[in-house]
């Protein structure tokens, strides 16, 4: 009897990620493996991805964007470039968006995975896709929020739903508090490294235990951001008192947290614990973040730029990180210094606050609040042969700049560290 | 059944970076397939040709969603893909166009340049230059329908008359 009843009791949890598809799909439960049909509670697009690709399909189709409502076109990608294809593109965006009645239209006010929180976009328990891999940031708020490519999008726009196959669980969780010059960045990095580039392929992963509970928003969003990097379909945070604290500042007020949970006894396919306390400064050589190592491994190595940006790394915590290091110092003689902070707002604050005026002073130069070098755009750009370190997600070969070029990732606060030492350095170090 | 095609072979963790170059991102799909992969294989671009079969090993097309990535491979001829494992939007995006897209776990068996017949409906790739068979993870039937109504925008089209 009693194993029956706990077996029917482990038969209905859910984790976290099959309680918002099971939501979304209008059932009652659903299981990893089971392809269902979601609602979608908001799709988000970017300049590259969103109307120039969508719009030719959607004529084609006959139709028009099925609930402008929950549709976000956010401009990142061509944003500060002024050549005459990145100009087109963005009076393109501009008009497509302008002709509709969108939820929000944002034009060259950061990074798209950035703006949509920050304009009260996201809630716990939302069915989310974006027109970009790095979508899976919108989980550090309790969403299921995914990337799609341009014909996914433009099959959304015209029915409102999408199939999904209900992913399994790697469960993430991080017990203690990192040291002092150690960051998500680290943590995830060090995934990386772990299961590999593609480690958590179809999965959700689920970051839990008391290094993320400890954890500000912007840095569970690093977790959720290179959630991709794993190969995850989404990354997600359960959404507890930083969350809704967090929401709350931007006009989202949560009242319903606790349905959006995964229960204790929910079957997860994998687990991974990570010691907090015992993790150092990661480092990915080229041409891949799998290939993270401790920092020491690397310390020494010359580098001509350093680069805080991205999604990933520019956020307002990253930035304060980077001001804590170079606060009062100089940048090495012959490293360009470049950050990019990931929204306006952001950049604002940081105005506001000191912090950008010390990475000034220190030898920064500040760029656009855009995608920028990440995608080898801008004054950023890696020329041949040169070696950068940077605070955003990938590392592939070319992607940051020539295809001779090599980038390293880290953590802003080792960014910084390696960006006065004129070679990679442990920011522990420079505290 | 798709006619007889010629394989290429690539290894592992072939991104998107390396397919759809983001310097051309702005430019003509045209422009932009004739730089697909030039960081690894010059020639892939250039001697492609209608029909052909592209065959990676594990994560094929991890990384960016763009989904120019698979659109490269077609305008440049390739009709079917096969990999060990997708990075899945990757996976998504070429069946959304039209391609059939197939986990194939003994691709390493393929070499560059060997004759392919590939049947997606029975998850089977018939190696003619070594008289191989080679079985494929079979797609699900609602995958299997929109890639022969020729890729999403055809089948909602369908669905939507
Ligand atoms: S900053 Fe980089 S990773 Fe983030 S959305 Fe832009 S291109 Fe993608």
């Amino acid at each position: 009897m009693l194993n029956r009843s706990h077996d029917a009791a482990a038969s209905m949890s859910m984790t976290l990620a099959e309680k918002i598809l099971a939501r979304a799909s209008g059932r009652q439960r659903v299981r990893p493996g089971d392809i269902v049909t979601c609602g979608v509670d908001l799709a988000m697009m970017h300049d590259s991805s969103g109307p120039r690709r969508l719009a030719p399909m959607l004529e084609e189709l006959g139709v028009d964007v099925w609930d402008p409502g929950k549709t976000v076109v956010i401009t990142d990608h061509f944003v500060g470039e002024s050549d005459a294809l990145s100009v087109q593109i963005q009076e393109l965006t501009r008009n497509w968006a302008g002709e509709r009645r969108l939820r929000g239209y944002h034009e060259a006010q950061g990074i798209c995975h950035v703006v949509l929180p920050e304009r009260g976009h996201l809630r716990p328990g939302m069915f989310v896709v974006g027109g970009d891999s790095h979508s899976t940031t919108g989980g550090a708020f309790g969403c299921f929020m995914t990337g799609l490519g341009a014909t996914d999008m433009a099959g959304v726009l015209a029915t409102g739903s999408t199939w999904m196959r209900v992913p399994e669980t790697l469960r993430v969780r991080v017990d203690g508090i990192l040291d002092d010059g150690v960051a998500a960045k680290d943590i995830v990095l060090f995934l990386c490294h772990e299961i590999g580039i593609n480690g958590a392929g179809y999965m959700a992963a689920e970051y839990t235990g008391s290094g993320v509970t400890a954890m500000a928003m912007d840095e569970r969003m690093v977790l959720a951001n290179m959630a991709v990097e794993l190969g995850a379909k989404c990354g997600i945070v359960a959404p507890d008192d930083t969350t809704c604290d967090w929401l709350a500042g931007v006009g989202v007020d949560v009242d319903d947290a606790d349905d959006w949970q995964s229960d204790a006894d929910a079957t997860v396919a994998r687990d991974i614990t990570i010691d907090a306390a015992g993790l150092t400064p990661q480092v990915a050589a080229p041409h891949s973040p799998e290939n993270s190592a401790p920092v020491d491994t690397h310390t020494g190595t010359a580098i001509d730029q350093a680069y805080i940006g991205a999604c990933t790394g520019a956020k307002l915590d990253d930035l304060r990180m980077v001001a804590r290091i170079v606060d009062g110092r100089r940048v090495a003689d012959g490293v360009r210094f470049f950050v990019a902070p990931a929204s306006l707002r952001i950049a604002d604050q940081a105005e506001r606050e000191g912090t950008l005026e010390s990475l000034r002073a220190s030898g920064a130069t500040i760029l656009h609040s855009a995608c920028g070098a990440c995608i080898g755009l801008g004054p950023a750009r890696l020329g041949a042969g040169e070696v950068g370190i940077s605070s955003s997600s990938r590392n592939f070969q070319g992607r940051m700049g020539d295809p001779s070029s090599q980038t390293y990732l880290s953590s802003p606060y080792t960014v910084a560290a390696s960006a006065l030492a004129g070679c990679i350095a442990d920011p522990r170090g420079y505290l | 059944m798709n006619a007889p095609g010629r394989a290429w072979v690539y290894g592992d963790d072939i991104n998107t970076d390396l397919l759809a170059p983001a310097a051309y991102l702005k430019g003509s799909m045209e422009d932009l397939a004739s730089h697909c992969l030039e960081d690894l294989d010059a020639d892939f671009a250039a001697c492609a040709r209608e029909g052909d079969v592209f065959v990676a090993g594990e994560n094929l097309g991890i990384g960016s969603s763009r989904e120019q990535a698979p659109q490269a491979l077609q305008i440049l001829g390739i009709r079917t893909v096969l990999a060990k494992s997708f990075g899945r939007i990757f996976y998504r995006n070429a069946l959304n166009l039209g391609m059939p897209t197939l986990v194939c776990p003994h691709a390493d068996r393929i070499r560059s340049g060997d004759r392919l017949r590939v049947d997606a409906a029975a998850g089977v790739v018939h190696n003619l230059s070594t008289g191989e068979d080679l079985a494929c993870e079979s797609l699900p039937d609602h995958l299997l329908e929109m890639v022969s109504d020729g890729g999403l925008i055809p089948h909602l089209k369908k669905k939507l008359v």
